[in-house]
């Protein structure tokens, strides 16, 4: 019998198995037993949440594998863990370790302000973020397995995820309705892949799952995010930021799987505690803005 | 027609959906304990067994699938489905439902990273199957009722007990149906019994 690893089956399948759930960003073993006790079908190790990456500024980098360790010593459920994006070598590091996933990730400062790691020559699978379905197209193309709206990290506020399913959503019904003989200037336009605009025209929709991130806070924000057809719900800063951890975390994992039972998801969000404190989006500088890291 | 649910609380709930309705039967996404008196048949999806397992507990779920499969109504569980209808679970983990009486070692081909695919044989099927397991567990020992379906370097990947059928890889994943023909042919047998 011959066993064929990497495969497109093996690596994106990995992602369908997380689909309706919540993977939770996590800086030590602690904390990543409270979010697969909470349900969490992931965590992101790294070494400080988004909103401290903004906070203590200067360049943000893979995070000491002394952390990913202990957190892959600390659960059963998957790890994953961020790369800088074009940093193949912090990427190559992760995969030896055992990661089970990478997010080549805008949260970290780019070590490349070019391109993206060639990602179908590992044998990990990678997540990436997007805007928009170019950037989305030419991930799929590198080889992601994954995508996840970019949002904007760290603010606790949704407006930049949802801003970002509803335009990839958006630019898939167009492409579902285009004929054959426009999706080539679309391409074009959009600057993604002719095969893979192909692809998602055939299918219709993308060839791996898209998850929400960037700005998750609440129960009610997974759920709307869940609402615009996110496949499930990265959380960031948004657990851990909280007031109270454990319940938060119960609680979006409740709303992302019955995002449409609306009295559930009252009940979930009574005595919560507050949410991490938020930013509004037009009070952040451009420079400081993550989204608009990666091409 | 056969009524087949599977249980929607996370993991790959659409994919089955879609490969029950290409096998000719009625697909329902189950949220609710309350919806198990609807069905004939019920798949436990390939997800996060931690996560299902906990969802489960939380909204009254274990006692109805034991109800269900009391009254030998099929069950199929693929990969988290397989840990969950597990009688034990290898090491410290306390077990889910219990209905099958088989030991599961969870992540049993190790991480991620050792994923794969491959064309296995299975028992009473003619050609290959392609399988793709996915940090996938396997069964470490099972009762003298369970027939053994399938095996991956001598580790048992697929098996039936009367009405419960369970795999490590996920048929939910490719095109192939033989699975799902398997599974509903049970269901309308248990049909029939039950009607008669």
């Amino acid at each position: 019998m011959n066993k064929l690893i990497a495969t497109d089956a093996v690596k994106r399948g990995m992602a369908h198995m997380q689909k309706g759930g919540v993977i939770m960003d996590v800086v030590n073993a602690e904390q990543a037993k409270i979010a697969e006790a909470a349900g969490a079908v992931a965590v992101m190790a790294l070494e400080r949440v988004p909103s401290d990456i903004r906070a203590a500024g200067g360049v943000a980098r893979m995070a000491d594998p002394r952390i990913t360790e202990a957190v892959l010593n600390a659960v059963s459920i998957p790890v994953m863990a961020k790369a800088r994006i074009g940093h193949i070598i912090e990427a190559r590091v992760l995969e030896a370790m055992g990661v089970d996933y990478i997010d080549e990730s805008e949260v970290l400062t780019p070590a490349d302000d070019e391109f993206h790691i060639l990602k179908s020559q590992f044998t990990v699978p990678f997540v990436c973020g997007c805007r928009d379905l170019g950037e989305a197209a030419r991930r799929i193309g590198e080889g992601a397995s994954m995508l996840r709206t970019k949002g904007e990290p760290g603010t606790g506020n949704i407006v930049e995820a949802v801003r970002h399913m509803r335009k990839v959503q958006a630019q898939i019904r167009k492409i579902i309705l285009m004929n054959d003989d426009e999706l080539m200037v679309e391409a074009k336009n959009l600057g993604a892949p002719y095969e893979i605009l192909k692809q998602i025209k055939k299918e219709g929709k993308l060839p791996v799952v898209n998850f929400a991130a960037g700005g998750v806070a609440t129960p009610s924000d997974a759920a709307l995010m869940m609402e615009l057809g996110a496949d499930g719900v990265f959380v960031g800063s948004g657990v851990f930021k909280s007031e109270n951890p454990e319940k938060f975390a119960n609680a979006i994992v409740q709303a992302t799987t019955f995002y449409n039972d609306y009295e559930l998801i009252g009940a979930l969000s009574k005595e919560l505690g507050s949410p991490m404190t938020g930013i509004d989006i037009s009070k952040l500088a451009a420079a400081d803005r993550m989204q608009e890291r990666g091409l | 027609m056969a009524v087949i649910g599977v249980v929607a609380l996370q993991g790959a709930v659409e994919e089955h959906l879609k490969q029950i309705i290409n096998t000719g039967s009625e697909a329902i996404m189950v949220k609710h304990p309350r919806q198990l008196k609807e069905l004939d048949g019920l798949i436990i999806p390939g997800g996060e067994s931690t996560a299902i397992g906990k969802l489960m507990a939380h909204y009254g779920f274990i006692e109805a699938i034991k109800d269900f499969s009391n009254q030998q109504k099929p069950i199929f569980g693929t990969c988290a489905g397989m840990v969950l209808v597990a009688k034990e679970l290898e090491g410290s983990e306390s077990a889910h439902l219990k209905i099958m009486d088989i030991v599961v070692k969870r992540n049993g081909f190790g991480r991620q990273i050792d994923s794969f695919e491959a064309n296995i044989e299975i028992e009473g099927m003619k050609a290959p199957f392609q399988a793709v397991f996915i940090r996938a567990p396997y069964i470490i020992s099972a009762g003298d009722q369970v027939e053994i379906l399938a095996r991956v370097d001598e580790k048992i990947v697929a098996a039936r007990c009367d009405h419960l059928l369970v795999s490590a890889f996920h048929p939910e994943l490719t095109d192939d149906n033989r699975f799902y023909k398997m599974f509903s042919e049970m269901v309308e047998s248990s049909m029939v019994s039950h009607s008669s």
